[in-house]
């Protein structure tokens, strides 16, 4: 089968690969890129594992094909922090607040909520929840979840 | 040597600086910046593609597999089928853990596993298990436990006889056993009673859900030793399954852990794997296979679905005075339900001398059953604590002082045998009552309800190591796996030990070559036991460093403490000696002498019991049916919280896992035995939007056996939450619902019978 060739930015780096026409992106970025980062829960959108941005767009990586990210911009967990030490106030309040347990839906979560925060600096724990309702988290019953969001928010208008 | 078996008490004393703080744990940082390797994220060079063929069927006999076509597809390096595994005696652990990795004789439920392969690509191994022809000669299929109990029924495995049956018939059967378990006299104790209720309840399977599908890669060296690299809650055991299965020296395996995207006893056992590690040997070159979420959920997992029937009885005054039991526990296609444990813990809290129980296990074609928190006790906790409020209600007294009336405390000794030491029901049942939540009304519309539950928790098989580098900085060596957070409450103790800063400890995962045996992680047994091997460990290694110190100020170990991580001499008389750090005695003596370590191998015992209550409250949609649960408040006794946020952590997520089990989560067939619903979308776990906050109480009575008193906290916290929804859906519209999940449709029936809906309509 003929491989299509995608040239994409990945959190800044530009990208050249080639890609089977119905492989997903995030199977691409995943096992032909190695940017394992991105995580795989389900394959059909229900999970938000693999949220990423395509071009400033929050998306199930899963349900993209990868040639669509082909002169687009890709935003994923990898390139969150800021710099070298300087991890995204979301990080932080993640770790500080305990908002992960075994930390497989958290560069999901981390992505989708940086995207609610960019659109809406202060939202309720209700615009929260149902923001994040696309994500599961099976371990911490989203309590810890929502206080590091909050908290990252509430940081981020500070600042 | 010290060893912390010779004093392993609970000092209520010690001042701690370290234990019962909340530091950042150390696997964080790596998974908020998606560095963290789960089972899905090793890449090798070489490395293979592995996709498995599963049964369409329920229930088949396997007559014939061709594979030819499969393995003449370019890319194809391997295709393995039944042929390929030892042929292991029916009926026996191995002989049905073989046949429910790669099926043999017959297919036992759809998605049932009947070949492999491996190839250089995913879409050339989906390609190739496309082309392997398989010959079935179905037969007739028996989902329902019940119906597979009854004279009749399709016939799993022609070789089963119940266990517990005296004189059973010479026929075959789907019931693996007959579990019975008594104390006191129940008649006599119905007798005094003024107040009995029966009931029956019926439970549906629900799946562990952990958000990573299981991920694996192994390696067949030259030398035929095999390296599997997985997301596993028990790395040795993984490893004797598969010497079993595979008929290999354990020492010609080595398991690996990977961060582990959730569990909750759906990864103590394994599925993929020994597939890869066959077909890695017959490739000779590293395979990789992830399971899809439908392969989740058709063929890994879930819990057991129930019918029980459950009668108690009490006083007037309040005095439970019997209680009887009859449990019907479906285990999937093949035994390993762990059915035991109802009988053993469904009443137990309340300090009951009559007790009378039955419990089955029951094969059926469904995926063989894996353990989830707490196995096959919530579901049963759904009826017993309904039929405590109900009784409660009935004779006119709050149901928290009812419970309180009769609370186990210590001296009970329990329906299993076991005498309790000092344990925390009655503090986690006061503390209940105190909280703002019981002592708030119920808002108008509302429901409320209240439920109590108990978990053993588990100590058992585990080992450990702690060395002490030159700099004074410090190595853990576990072999238990780290399912939320364990490794950072585990160096906290360590680090309180040896009064050094938490930064100086550094906890890493052994593989199986490197370390003796653990146990699975499960039943709440990580924190404290491999917390009792790493004490014991750091206590070793103390021993060491006060002979060092003695010697170099030439005075006998007697003569020398340790305290705040230093070396000191005992008293002034001991001479005027400045104290040697932990850096100062490393850097000294281990050229001379030699590394200092401690290491501990033990069956761990002295898990102190665990007791929680749950307080809830929900608002029923009477025209649609579905549930809000609007506040929820967990008070659970934790012996001692290591690391509280974590505790807490594990309340909430526990109790959020049964929200999902108790209003939503089941497994659903067709009439031609093929699941239903093997998706996130049609399985409904409980997402944001779904649930409030969730409060807790953490309340510590200390377990006596344990240096810093835990207990284990992992299991409790989903113990009450299906009785305490149901408790609260039948106080909020007047009749409390039996049968789970408490669906909206189950929820429009009961409220009347469906008009309600009819009118919406």
């Amino acid at each position: 089968m003929a491989k299509a060739h995608v040239t994409t930015t990945i959190n800044g780096d530009e990208y050249e690969f080639l890609c089977e026409p119905g492989q997903t992106l995030v199977d691409a970025i995943r096992n032909g890129l190695g940017l394992t980062g991105t995580k795989e829960g389900c394959s059909t959108g229900d999970c938000g594992a693999c949220s990423v941005m395509l071009d400033g767009e929050l998306v199930c990586s899963c349900l993209v094909l990868a040639v669509e990210a082909d002169g687009k911009a890709v935003e994923t967990i990898e390139g969150m922090a800021e710099g070298e030490d300087e991890l995204h106030p979301l990080q932080r309040n993640f770790l500080e607040l305990n908002g992960l347990q075994c930390g497989i839906c958290t560069p999901g979560i981390l992505i989708a909520a940086r995207a609610l925060l960019e659109r809406n600096p202060d939202p309720t724990e209700t615009e929260i929840r149902f923001w994040l309702a696309g994500n599961l988290c099976r371990c911490t019953g989203y309590d810890k979840v929502i206080r590091s969001v909050q908290a990252a928010a509430e940081e981020m208008r500070e600042a | 040597m010290a060893s912390i078996l010779e004093n392993s008490g609970f000092n209520p004393d010690k001042e701690l600086k370290v234990v019962g703080t909340n530091p950042v744990k150390q696997d964080g940082p790596d998974k908020v910046t998606g560095r963290a390797k789960f089972g899905a994220d090793l890449i090798l060079p070489g490395m293979l593609f592995g996709k498995i063929l599963r049964s369409p069927h329920p229930h088949a006999i396997l007559k014939s597999i061709d594979i030819s076509k499969a393995e003449a597809l370019p890319g194809v390096k391997a295709v393995v089928t039944r042929d390929d595994f030892p042929e292991l005696p029916l009926g026996t652990p191995g002989g049905d853990l073989s046949r429910n990795i790669m099926a043999r004789e017959k297919v036992f439920y759809d998605g049932h596993p009947v070949a492999a392969v491996a190839a250089t690509s995913e879409p050339v191994a989906k390609r190739a298990i496309r082309l392997i022809e398989v010959e079935y000669e179905t037969l007739p299929h028996v989902i329902d436990p019940v119906e597979a109990m009854q004279p009749g029924a399709p016939i799993l495995h022609d070789h089963l006889r119940t266990k517990g049956v005296e004189g059973a018939e010479d026929a075959p059967t789907n019931i693996v056993e007959r579990l019975d378990l008594a104390m006191g006299d129940v008649e006599a104790g119905f007798a005094q009673a003024d107040v009995v209720i029966e009931r029956e309840y019926d439970s549906k399977p629900m799946h562990q859900g952990y958000i990573e599908p299981q991920g694996c890669v192994a390696n067949c060296n030259e030398d035929d030793q095999i390296e599997l690299w997985c997301c596993t809650q028990g790395t040795h055991v993984f490893r004797d399954r598969l010497a079993d299965i595979l008929r290999l020296d354990s020492s010609r395996i080595k398991v690996m852990q990977s961060e582990m995207g959730g569990g909750f006893g759906g990864k103590t056992g394994f599925y993929g794997e020994p597939l890869a590690a066959v077909l890695s040997k017959k490739a000779r070159r590293p395979v990789k296979i992830v399971l899809t979420r439908n392969e989740v959920f058709r063929c890994t997992g879930p819990v057991s679905g129930t019918r029980s029937r459950i009668k108690m009885g009490c006083t007037e005054d309040g005095k439970i005075v019997a209680a009887e039991a009859e449990l019907i526990f479906q285990t999937g296609a093949f035994t390993g339900s762990m059915f035991f444990n109802a009988p053993h813990a469904m009443f137990t809290r309340y300090a009951l001398e009559n007790i009378k129980t039955t419990a089955w296990e029951v094969v059926s074609n469904r995926p063989k059953v894996n353990a989830f928190r707490a196995p096959c006790v919530p579901q049963i906790v759904f009826g017993v604590e309904g039929i405590v409020t109900e009784l409660a209600n009935k004779i006119g007294m709050d149901e928290i002082d009812f419970r309180l009336k009769n609370a186990a405390t210590e001296g009970y000794t329990t329906l299993y045998g076991a005498t309790f030491g000092p344990i925390g029901f009655v503090e986690t049942l006061e503390a209940a009552k105190k909280t703002d939540h019981y002592n708030s009304p119920v808002k108008p519309g509302e429901g409320r309800g209240v439920s109590s539950g108990f978990w053993f928790n588990r100590g058992g098989d585990t080992t450990g190591s702690l060395t002490i580098t030159p700099d004074g900085s410090v190595n853990l060596m576990l072999g238990t796996s780290d399912v939320a957070g364990s490794r950072v409450s585990i160096s906290m103790m360590a680090a309180e030990e040896l009064g050094v800063p938490l930064e100086k400890v550094r906890a890493n995962f052994a593989d199986t070559s490197a370390i003796g045996n653990n146990r699975v992680t499960a039943g709440s047994r990580t924190t404290f036991s491999s917390g009792m091997v790493i004490v014991d460990s750091a206590r070793q290694a103390i021993d060491k460093m006060v002979a060092r110190a003695a010697e170099i100020w030439g005075v006998s170990p007697e003569e020398v403490t340790f305290e705040d991580g230093h070396c000191r001499p005992a008293s002034a008389n001991v001479g005027d000696f400045e104290p040697l750090s932990i850096k100062d005695i490393a850097s000294r003596t281990s050229v001379s002498h030699g590394a200092i370590a401690g290491h501990s191998e033990m069956n761990v015992t002295g898990e102190g019991p665990g007791f929680g209550v749950h307080i809830v409250d929900l608002k029923v949609d009477r025209g649609t049916g579905r549930v809000d649960v609007t506040r929820y408040t967990v008070i659970e006794d934790a012996g001692k919280a290591i690391h509280p946020l974590q505790v807490e952590g594990q309340y909430q997520g526990g109790a959020v896992q049964g929200v999902g089990w108790a209003l939503n989560e089941e497994y659903i067939y067709r009439e031609d035995g093929t699941l239903d619903n093997p998706s996130f979308l049609d399985y409904r776990m409980p997402v944001a939007s779904d649930v409030p906050m969730i409060d807790t109480v953490i309340v510590e009575v200390p377990n006596p056996n344990h240096p810093y008193g835990l207990r284990g906290v992992g299991e409790v916290p989903v113990v009450p939450t299906l009785a305490a929804i149901g408790n609260a859906i039948g106080d909020a519209i007047g009749i409390r619902p039996q049968s789970l999940p408490m669906s909206p449709p189950k929820l429009l029936e009961l409220m009347d019978g469906g008009e309600t809906r009819a009118a919406a309509e």
